[in-house]
């Protein structure tokens, strides 16, 4: 135990340089895949004909390909098109659409569970479509979304390890960097692992103090 | 000019026919009550009229503006209120601001000028202590109260209510019959559909009995209910004396 203790703390630093990358990327990339999941869950709920196809492709080809391939298609193949993105970047745009396809079918399904009559109710004291989505319907919608939005930032956080496979010096990356200058690889991924667990447990609990912070009285 | 006429108004979901032909008017400051048997399209009827339900076919005007062709339904949406039978309102939002939102949103009033005019609705409803609650705090009486409210702070030409007391637990209805009598005498002019005979009987200036999609007979209430033309009025009517409903 106090080797593990010795061995963590030696690549300490090593790890908090990665979670910096790793925190970086999970932040980056759930709010730009908040951003899209908005647009394509209202577009799969109130879009017309077209925006409703075009954002149903969009959720099943990000769903039904795997992370770490769509990562290498933008790290790896967009160059020999003439596409140079940075190890980041490209992880930031993977991460973004893939979380994007993912929020999108939870926001669609909370929009969903609104009541009817709230729109209803919107249209009647004169409120455009847009305007009741926007003042009326996603400020339920979001709310009953926190859960589930939770749980996606926790996949999220996990999945930026993939980005070590493009290059990007993050967590998991940083370890596999200890350990194979000291070859305690037992020890320095318990540690790895450790401040993942670490850093999950801190998101899960403030995303459950904001779901508290947000609620509807009385509900 | 009357204030709302609506012409030959049809509608029919897949083959079912729901309106089969709706025509009357209404004058500013009357109060018109809609009864008849459920099912008969008697809502169906009051969503047609600001169009949450498209109509078919028909002709809907509102001071003379033609609802149908409106460009933006909208517009005239901010002046017919409307009155849910399950209250409808926005859940998130305290009391206040579901009577505020519309003059601050929908008709961009400054926030104090929009402020004073939500608590002055509020207080026409007896609910200005409740300003800041929210709607699953309050009794259902109280729900449809701000619901009434909410629509009044628009300052329509006309407000539909469409069965306000029938999800309302018996002994809340009379909070929210008292607040609609009220408003008749305050001069609103009011499209009401509900089932409560006796505040129907004191309330209405006419009374319209709709039945499969048509308008059987309309006239005072003293006519329909003591003298109806129409064999089917009649019958409609005595199910509810016979239930002494009828106050």
């Amino acid at each position: 135990m106090t080797h593990f203790i010795e061995v963590f703390f030696q690549a300490f630093p090593l790890l908090m340089d990665g979670l910096k990358f790793t925190l970086e990327l999970a932040i980056i990339s759930i709010i730009f895949g908040l951003g899209i999941g908005m647009l394509i869950g209202i577009f799969r709920v109130y879009g017309g004909k077209f925006s409703y196809t075009l954002s149903t492709a969009y959720v099943e080809l990000i769903r039904g390909t795997p992370l770490l391939v769509q990562l290498f298609i933008l790290y790896f193949s967009l160059p020999q098109i003439g596409i140079h993105l940075s190890p980041f970047v490209a992880s930031v745009i993977s991460f973004s659409l893939n979380s994007g396809a993912y929020q999108a079918e939870y926001i669609r399904g909370a929009i969903q569970s609104v009541e009817k009559g709230q729109m209803k109710a919107a249209f009647s004291i004169g409120m455009t479509k847009w305007q009741s989505i926007r003042l009326v319907i996603m400020p339920q919608a979001l709310r009953k979304v926190i859960p589930s939005w939770t749980n996606e930032f926790v996949y999220l956080i996990k999945y930026t390890s993939l980005a070590y496979l493009v290059g990007v010096p993050e967590l998991t990356a940083q370890g596999e960097f200890a350990a194979s200058r000291n070859f305690e690889f037992m020890n320095v991924f318990s540690g790895v692992a450790l401040v993942y667990l670490f850093v999950i447990l801190i998101v899960t609990w403030l995303f459950s103090n904001l779901e508290k912070k947000v609620k509807i009285p009385g509900v | 000019m009357k204030l709302l006429e609506v012409r030959n108004l049809k509608k029919s979901y897949k083959s079912k026919e729901v309106l089969n032909g709706i025509s009357f008017d209404m004058d500013k400051t009357e109060t018109v009550v809609v009864i008849g048997p459920s099912g008969t399209g008697k809502s169906t009827m009051l969503k047609c009229i600001n169009r949450l339900v498209e109509p078919d076919d028909g002709q809907i005007l509102l001071n003379g503006m033609d609802v149908m062709k409106a460009r933006k339904i909208e517009k005239i949406r901010q002046r017919i209120g409307m009155v849910f039978q399950d209250f409808n309102l926005f859940n998130h939002l305290t009391v206040l601001d579901n009577v505020r939102i519309g003059p601050l949103k929908v008709k961009k009033l400054q926030k104090n000028v929009a402020t004073e005019l939500a608590m002055e609705n509020l207080k026409k409803v007896g609910l200005t202590s409740e300003a800041k609650s929210y709607p699953s705090q309050l009794s259902g009486g109280q729900k449809q109260r701000v619901g009434i409210a909410r629509a009044l702070a628009m300052n329509p030409d006309l407000i539909l209510f469409d069965e306000p007391t029938s999800a309302l637990d018996p002994e809340l209805i009379a909070e929210v019959l008292e607040v609609m009598r009220k408003l008749a005498l305050d001069g609103m002019t009011m499209l009401i559909v509900t089932h409560e005979m006796g505040f129907v009987r004191e309330i209405a200036d006419r009374v319209i009995f709709m039945e499969k999609g048509e308008i059987v007979e309309s006239g005072t209430p003293e006519k329909i209910f003591n003298a109806p033309e129409k064999e089917r009025t009649h019958q409609f009517l005595a199910q509810f004396t016979k239930f002494g409903r009828e106050k």
